[in-house]
């Protein structure tokens, strides 16, 4: 897996600065998501619109990585781990494209909600802030399972993926309580709602990449596979 | 191996010698029925060896000698009493540099068949015309089948040797790098032609070329220094290999 050992360096090179550009979209990904929920929390709209603002540099680095691996593609003719690395960095940015609209989708609703209706019961938040940290974790140690292509830290985290599903499943039954118990609180109760899913999609996305990451080590698909299947069937390579 | 294919060639412990030099150890292999296997690995691998075993050319030069088992269809082909001549029309070579024989186009097809079979005139040419077809040669040359074969460009003249050689219907056909003269597209004539014999013949082939390998081959078998490090199905040989040799070695991280 070591990428610096090719007879031509222009390949190491090109395989590191492509590598590290994902690791960096990953960074500004991870600060994305951390402040949109720092917005919700304290309410900081400018820090909200900032995180709208900051999208297309997401963006960017998807269409830049992008570019920069079709030209290994065509160039290189990459095979074995280099080819498994170049298809787990463009499989990856997709994922990280998607959280980085996450956070924009959640900074946008930091700043319509800025009217009143918002922290009317701060309990609703609290879930959030509880998902948010653990989604935030899972992403922080996926890319350094990407960094290193870890294949065993990569299935650890995937596996708390269902922590996080959990979570979700029991704001969602508070919520509704709150909801039924009082109408009033049906605005909040949803803004709330559709930013908890929005954290349990970004804790799907990591597993996302934890899959490919598995995909990069260890040469096997495990994607849609049940995850005691793939740990069994890693242990025999 | 999926278990519907049969086996068409068997290595067993082969070893080789030029001289008191062991170019060959230990080699262990089996080759499916009308599938493309192609060998690679660094010069002096020992995969053009290989492929000679397979012909027995080996045995016109005095000091190289094989050890071990070559089964075709089960038959040792090392044997002393394997009959040289019919393992040749079984199993048909095609070298690096196109070698036409001097002699027309027609002539250098029908030669070879007239060693093994007594044709009429019309069944000659049915098979001259056949051949060419197989080897996608005949619209370039129906027209002057009676001029020179050395007029013929360079991948016109590799894709006349192939169909000399699939002329006398052979079983195996085993190419030695049989593009490395060839300009890219003349290349891909090749290519595409090793794709439409590959259902008609076992086709054995050696390439330098690892992108070619990886194009034109169900399996591939990766060699270095005189060993078998790893064969397998291509596409799990170039995405996912098991030895880091071969990670290696395709990655280009041979120094």
């Amino acid at each position: 897996m070591d990428k610096d050992q090719h007879i031509s360096q222009r390949f190491n090179d090109d395989l590191n600065e492509v590598h590290e550009l994902v690791l960096a979209m990953g960074g500004v990904v991870e600060e994305q998501i951390s402040n949109a929920i720092r917005a919700l929390q304290t309410g900081d709209n400018d820090l909200a619109r900032e995180v709208v603002a900051r999208d297309h540099e997401v963006n960017g680095y998807e269409v830049r990585i992008e570019e920069e691996c079709i030209n290994i593609l065509a160039m290189r003719q990459p095979a074995a781990s280099d080819l498994r690395l170049v298809m787990t960095l463009i499989k990856s940015i997709a994922d990280l494209e998607r959280m980085g609209d996450k956070a924009s989708k959640i900074a946008d609703m930091v700043l319509a909600m800025g009217h009143g209706t918002r922290n009317s019961n701060p309990a609703f938040m609290r879930d959030v802030g509880v998902m948010a940290d653990y989604a935030l974790n899972m992403l922080r140690r996926a890319m350094d399972a990407l960094a290193r292509a870890d294949a065993e830290q990569a299935i650890a985290i995937a596996k708390g993926d269902e922590v996080l599903n959990q979570e979700y499943r029991s704001a969602l039954r508070r919520l509704i309580t709150y909801m039924m118990e009082d109408p009033r609180t049906i605005t909040p109760a949803i803004d709330a709602l559709f930013i908890a899913k929005a954290i349990e999609r970004i804790g799907d996305h990591a597993r996302n990449i934890c899959e490919y990451v598995i995909y990069l080590a260890k040469g096997k698909n495990v994607r849609h596979l049940p995850l005691d299947q793939v740990e069994q069937s890693l242990q025999g390579k | 191996m999926s278990e519907l294919q049969n086996t068409k060639i068997a290595v067993r412990h082969l070893d080789f010698y030029y001289g008191s030099n062991k170019s060959l150890k230990d080699i262990n292999l089996e080759m499916p029925e009308k599938q493309v296997t192609a060998f690679i690995g660094p010069s002096g691998c020992g995969k053009s060896t290989l492929l000679r075993v397979f012909n027995r050319m080996y045995s016109l030069y005095p000091g190289q000698r094989a050890t071990g088992e070559v089964l075709l269809d089960g038959e040792n082909i090392l044997s002393p009493s394997m009959d040289v001549n019919m393992l040749r029309a079984k199993i048909g070579m095609v070298f690096q540099k196109p070698t036409p024989f001097p002699m027309s186009i027609y002539d250098n097809i029908a030669f070879g068949i007239k060693l093994y079979e007594k044709l009429r005139k019309v069944e000659m040419d049915e098979r001259v015309e056949e051949a060419l077809r197989q080897a996608a040669l005949w619209d370039e040359v129906k027209d002057k089948l009676k001029t020179s074969g050395l007029g013929l460009s360079g991948g016109q003249q590799q894709r006349l040797c192939i169909a000399r050689a699939v002329a006398v219907k052979p079983e195996v056909i085993l190419l030695d790098e049989p593009t490395s003269a060839l300009d890219p597209i003349a290349t891909l004539k090749i290519e595409e032609l090793v794709s439409e014999l590959r259902n008609q013949f076992t086709i054995l082939i050696v390439t330098h070329n690892m992108q070619q390998a990886a194009r034109v081959s169900d399996y591939t078998a990766f060699m270095y220094i005189g060993e078998m490090v790893e064969f397998g199905q291509t596409n799990q040989l170039f995405t996912n290999p098991a030895k880091k040799q071969t990670e290696d070695y395709i990655t280009g991280r041979y120094g």
